[in-house]
């Protein structure tokens, strides 16, 4: 809950997390190259959610801005020398920005079914480019010999996948930072107001059109944060950072989590990720199919994801 | 000048016609309504009026200034406020966030993005006071799905008014209200500040009367007559479109 009624203080549930995290960290060091990918999915998820669940702008394109972060970071690692992941952040950041604000001042006219297809083309039309640009992104062999340098000229990206963790854990508490800053705040508060019935905003005197457009590109931004991230991680970008796929996932994970709300994109990736990983090794061929049977038990039988399956256990608990 | 004024205002659709010429003008501080059978265009007539629908010619005056392209954000900002017929609220929020929300709008402070929005006491304390003087004080926290329809149809006044309107368009604001509850719409529409120029369109021909000192009769999309009350209870043509109707019925 967010808005004029909402206390913006941070409750000790939120510590949470944060503590898992670093419990993980220490409890698991086999899997910690699975933990960055999970901390950049929430990230990836963060984002989408600023969109959707906040401002109700349903979108299958969000990995245009993952993808184009991926490949600006390794395009920056891998051609120019850039090697710095603070200012390859800073590069994928600012593209990811122009490309949302670009994109969301066209498409945002739009509503619907319309936007949806507009979204997707977007990032169809990416993976097409950097499907056949192999000069530039490496085409479907992908794009290796990423070179990441030492963060801050300190910490060094060890093959254990301890900094680069840490260094994941440390974007994504910012990121969260920042979105539980937006959330709250009025800006925050006129989103929910837009998702939940436009008309009325219109006629309270919101231009609802440029609100929508600065959103898409604080969203567009941090998806493309978490695609710099990935590539960092791996120090290789593969064309399956962009196109529908990608974006279905992320769309899945945050449903699964709990859309419009903060932590939704916590819990969504990390049961999506290790459901995929434990499924993959046992069923290789198969795992899809876990994936759709807890998405379809979810959207039947849980709406507000798995958050809001909690929601209903802890206020039966309270009331008994 | 005239607060709101249109001249030789004309909204087609198609063969249909729902705006044919229509002058009319608002004085400041007015209380003025506009009434008229099934489909004479009165919802299209304020949607033109707010800038929800464009029209297909003629000029629509805001305080003298002319807003005929003006988008509907900035009419609203420039002091138009409205209340819809089927209410049109922000049903899963608290009735404080509804009003609040509006109010953000108007002094600016819906664009900030930083500070917790429950840190602005000030717009808070306007949406309490507010809601106080409507009779909603003990309903802020409630969601609006939550609130009886006569209470829903007050908060739709209550957001209005926190855009300190010049202008105030009300469309039926007891629209599916039992008659018992529309008094007290009645008497909170009484009270409204006397500077604000109101135009509330309306079927209760009891409400019109003891509200409206002009009223302005909508038939097929031109304007019949205009009056103060007893005129237009004398007029024939008034008779003959309503009891005309009923006659044949």
């Amino acid at each position: 809950m967010s808005g004029y009624s909402a206390d913006p203080r941070i409750r000790w549930t939120e510590w949470l997390p944060w503590l898992a995290a670093i419990a993980f960290f220490f409890l698991m060091p086999s899997y910690l190259s699975l933990g960055a990918r999970i901390l950049i999915f929430i990230l990836f998820a963060l984002s989408l959610d600023l969109i959707l669940g906040y401002a109700g702008i349903v979108t299958l394109g969000h990995s245009a801005f993952f993808g184009l972060g991926a490949y600006t970071a390794g395009a920056l690692g891998a051609h120019t020398g850039v090697t710095d992941p603070l200012v390859q952040l800073a590069g994928a950041a600012a593209l990811s920005a122009l490309l949302g604000l670009a994109t969301g001042a066209v498409i945002l006219r739009t509503r619907a079914l319309t936007l949806l297809m507009l979204t997707l083309a977007i990032t169809a039309i990416l993976l097409e480019i950097a499907n056949k640009w192999t000069s530039m992104t490496g085409g479907a062999d992908g794009l290796s010999g990423v070179k990441v340098g030492e963060i801050l000229g300190l910490f060094r990206f060890d093959l254990y996948g301890r900094t680069a963790f840490f260094y994941c854990l440390v974007v994504l508490f910012i990121g969260w930072w920042v979105v539980r800053r937006i959330v709250f705040s009025p800006y925050g508060a006129m989103l929910t107001g837009i998702r939940e019935n436009a008309a009325r905003m219109h006629a309270i005197g919101a231009p609802v059109y440029w609100r929508l457009v600065v959103i898409y590109t604080i969203s567009a931004t941090m998806a493309g944060i978490a695609g710099a991230l990935l590539t960092q991680v791996n120090q290789f970008v593969g064309l399956n950072v962009l196109g529908l796929e990608p974006s279905g996932d992320i769309l899945v994970m945050l449903i699964l989590g709990g859309v419009g709300r903060l932590y939704g994109a916590f819990i969504g990736p990390v049961v999506y990720l290790i459901a995929q990983d434990y499924l993959a090794k046992q069923y290789p061929e198969y795992w899809y199919f876990g994936i759709g049977v807890l998405l379809i038990v979810v959207v039947l039988f849980a709406r507000g994801g798995i958050l809001g399956i909690l929601d209903v256990f802890l206020r039966n608990k309270k009331t008994v | 000048m005239y607060s709101l004024e249109t001249r030789k205002l004309c909204k087609g659709f198609g063969a249909l016609t729902v705006a044919d010429n229509i002058d009319f003008r608002l004085e400041p501080g007015a209380r003025h309504a506009l009434i008229g059978p099934n489909g004479a265009g009165k919802t299209t007539f304020v949607n033109m009026l707010m800038g929800a629908l464009a029209p297909s010619s003629g000029q629509i005056l805001l305080g003298g200034e002319d807003v005929t392209r003006t988008p509907q954000s900035a009419r609203v900002r420039r002091g138009l406020g409205r209340t819809f017929q089927i209410t049109t609220l922000f049903r899963n929020l608290p009735v404080l966030d509804n009003v609040a929300l509006g109010i953000a709008e108007r002094d600016g402070t819906a664009t900030r993005i930083w500070r917790p929005a429950s840190s602005h006491k000030e717009i808070i304390e306007e949406a309490r006071s507010l809601l106080a003087g409507l009779g909603l004080a003990d309903d802020a926290p409630i969601r609006v799905a939550d609130l009886p329809y006569g209470k829903q149809r007050l908060v739709e006044i209550a957001i209005a008014l926190g855009l300190r309107p010049k202008v105030l368009l009300l469309d039926e604001p007891a629209a599916g209200v039992p008659s018992h509850e529309s008094e007290i719409i009645l008497s909170n529409l009484e009270k409204l500040p006397s500077d604000i120029a109101i135009l509330i369109i309306e079927h209760d021909m009891d409400l019109v009367f003891r509200f409206a000192r002009r009223i302005t009769v909508l038939v097929q999309g031109t304007v019949l007559v205009e009056g103060p009350p007893d005129e237009i209870a004398r007029d024939a043509r008034v008779h003959q479109v309503y009891l005309g109707e009923q006659g044949h019925a």
